[in-house]
């Protein structure tokens, strides 16, 4: 199945460069140099996936790899599974075109992990098994949590997905100059196969080069930017400013954020979706203790850090290389490509064809890790807490609730293709915000009182959690983006464009209230099995352990 | 299982260890909120601050310098967390296990 595949892929590529080859010739060479490094990547993934394949065997290398990885190379997945394309082009698009406001979503996109950190990773590695839902269902009822959690886990995974295949599918398109649908589909059955036949392990592998590969990419093209200038930032800002439009007012808060409810809520959205993104949290349980989970938070959030610094000086490296340099120039003097290009044009002007084919695979290696992440945090919420939780109330054989996970992530990945294509022509940005309100307001607050507040009741969880993922949505559906920018009306019935602020209230409260009222004997039994939930927390007694070879 | 678990929570190294880890995460996340939010509220309420240059002859702005040291603090913070809780915190609680479960 895999060298066919592989092979299949190779004609796709082949056929697509003959049928471009009446591009201009500078464009068609810097297709094959970017299509050969592309190949090298898959065709390492696809081994890896092919020898992962073999050893995956049980649930637990299906969902964790074992339970086995090091801190490290877990920091380094985990970095991999969270830094996508978006952060990588979007950020270094956003600090090109406006400066310091890139600045405000970098750190937005960091400050999430210490929280992961103190809060949380310790205490769901010590009560979790493959995914977050095992730890918050540990003292509450299955049925209603686990079903309203794997809700929130793949309304996150299959908005975030569309978000990520419509901007891959866009991106391959002006990098590789294949056709939409068709870098759609690509990169929509190279996931398959490494969830498929990879589980975790291949998954994390692809996210652990990917996350070399960006890293090494970005500190190149920082450091080919700062040497222009002899490693003096000043001198590189002082070009910046003398080439932008906005002179000095790239220097500090532009437009970005302006009135301070939509502030608050961007922040907190960011700041706690992270905390509850599934893709992420799953990563917890790859690891062999609490003591590596923490380590890997630590890698990881120093690889992201330095990785949206990076990003900072790519940006303005950008400013100046671009902005007055008419070959990556249309004929409006806008940015070939648009802003979100900005990396990847600074890539060729700084290191020729070479780095440039370089940059386009990493980025579209970018994408497949991270996607790959989603399917199989969405495959194993579909697997793990409906079809055996639910469905066999856990009296499920292993090898069956495995297969359920890999059909799951074919059709989680047919499905993902096909809405990419869908959602082609559609504004697709409020969708990735969408899914980090989701996160905040769900899974993070029913993981979080379930470890921190011995009164949770499954009844509070249920309702508080459903009542964020209603307030959400509904906020987002009647706010500025989809109510007047895509469904036309005149008026947005929600102001802000950003819900988490109400919808993160909204659940806190209703959670609150509904387990103070919450009478019930099963209420009693959930109350009391917390002290016992809080020592394993603490302990790691009785916590899952990796498997031994 | 049960009984150790009760066991432990009568321990009193246990009860320390907890308050020491409560005490140290929760200052630890404090510290990154109210860093973080404000960052956000100057954004909103009082971009002018962050206009301000820090030299004379240099144009670099406050505004950067704090982005960036919010960035550099949370890798700092989460280092200093993971070198006490995987070195001294990890030292009890393996202490206190070991204890109750050789009893």
């Amino acid at each position: 199945m895999v060298p066919s595949f592989l092979s299949l892929l190779f004609i796709f590529f082949s056929l697509d460069v003959y049928a471009n080859s009446d591009l201009s010739a500078n464009s068609d060479s810097v297709n094959i140099i970017a299509i050969i490094m592309f190949l090298i990547f898959i065709s390492i993934t696809l081994g890896i996936t092919y020898w992962a394949a073999k050893k995956t065997r049980s649930a637990s290398v299906f969902y964790t790899a074992g339970g086995n990885i090091g801190g490290l190379q877990n920091g380094l997945a985990i970095a991999g599974d969270y830094m996508s394309a978006a952060s990588f082009l979007g950020i270094s698009g956003l600090v090109f075109a406006s400066g310091f406001d890139g600045l405000i979503y970098s750190i937005g996109f960091l400050v999430g992990w210490p929280i992961i950190l103190f809060l949380l990773a310790e205490r769901l590695r010590n009560l979790g098994k493959y995914t977050f839902t095992d730890a918050v269902s540990f003292r509450l009822q299955a049925l209603p949590i686990r079903s309203l959690a794997a809700c929130g886990t793949l309304a996150v995974v299959i908005l975030y997905l569309i978000a990520q295949m419509v901007g891959a599918g866009k991106l391959i398109q002006i990098l590789f100059g294949l056709p939409y649908s068709l870098a759609v589909s690509i990169v929509g059955v190279l996931m398959i196969c490494y969830v498929t036949f990879g589980g975790m392990l291949a998954t994390t592998w692809v996210q652990t080069i990917k996350a070399v590969l960006l890293l090494f990419g970005a500190t190149f093209l920082a450091l080919a930017v700062l040497n222009q200038f002899n490693f003096s930032l000043d001198l590189l800002f002082k070009e910046a400013i003398s080439n932008h439009d906005l002179g000095e007012a790239i220097m500090a808060p532009g437009g970005l954020i302006s009135d301070p409810i939509s502030a608050i809520s961007l922040g907190l959205a960011l700041m706690f979706g992270t905390a509850g993104l599934p893709h992420i949290l799953m990563r917890f349980f790859t690891v062999k203790d609490a003591k590596q989970a923490r380590s890997s938070v630590f890698y990881a959030t120093s690889f992201i850090g330095y990785f949206y610094i990076l990003t900072f000086v790519i940006g303005f490296g950008a400013i100046v290389m671009l902005t007055n340099n008419p070959s990556f120039l249309d004929e409006a003097g806008n940015i070939l490509g648009g802003n979100n290009m900005a990396a990847v044009h600074l890539s060729e002007a700084v290191g020729g064809d070479i780095f440039l084919g370089f940059i386009s695979a990493v980025a579209f290696a970018t994408i497949l890790a991270v996607v790959s992440g989603l399917t199989l945090a969405g495959a194993s919420a579909i697997s793990h807490d409906l079809y055996a939780s639910l469905f066999c109330h856990g009296k499920v054989e292993e090898k069956k609730e495995v297969m359920v996970s890999r059909i799951s992530t074919i059709i989680l990945g047919i499905a993902a293709i096909l809405l990419g294509i869908t959602f082609e022509k559609q504004n697709v940005a409020y969708m990735v915000g969408l899914a980090f309100a989701i996160a905040a307001s769900v899974n993070f607050p029913i993981l979080f009182f379930s470890m921190y507040w011995s009164r949770l009741t499954t009844r509070g969880a249920f309702i508080g959690g459903a009542a964020g993922l209603l307030t959400a949505m509904l906020c987002v559906l009647f706010g500025p983006i989809v109510w007047v920018d895509i469904l036309e009306n005149n008026e947005a019935i929600f102001p802000y464009k950003y819900p988490a602020l109400f919808s993160m209230t909204v659940a806190f409260v209703v959670i609150i209230v509904v387990s103070y009222i919450d009478k019930s004997q099963q209420a009693k039994k959930e109350i009391a099995a917390f002290d016992d939930q809080f020592v394993r927390s603490q302990t790691g007694l009785g916590a899952e352990s990796a498997i031994q070879h | 299982m049960k009984n150790i678990y009760k066991q432990i929570r009568k321990n009193p190294d246990f009860i320390e260890l907890i308050k020491l880890r409560k005490k140290i995460s929760w200052s630890l996340t404090a510290i990154v909120i109210f860093c973080y939010f404000t960052f956000i509220i100057i954004i909103a309420f009082a971009p002018d601050i962050f206009s301000i240059k820090i030299f004379d002859d240099s144009v670099i702005t406050l505004g950067i310098v704090i982005g960036l040291l919010v960035i550099l603090l949370s890798i700092f913070l989460t280092g200093v967390y993971v070198y006490i809780a995987n070195k001294k915190l990890e030292e009890k609680n393996l202490k206190i296990l070991k204890k109750i479960t050789t009893n």
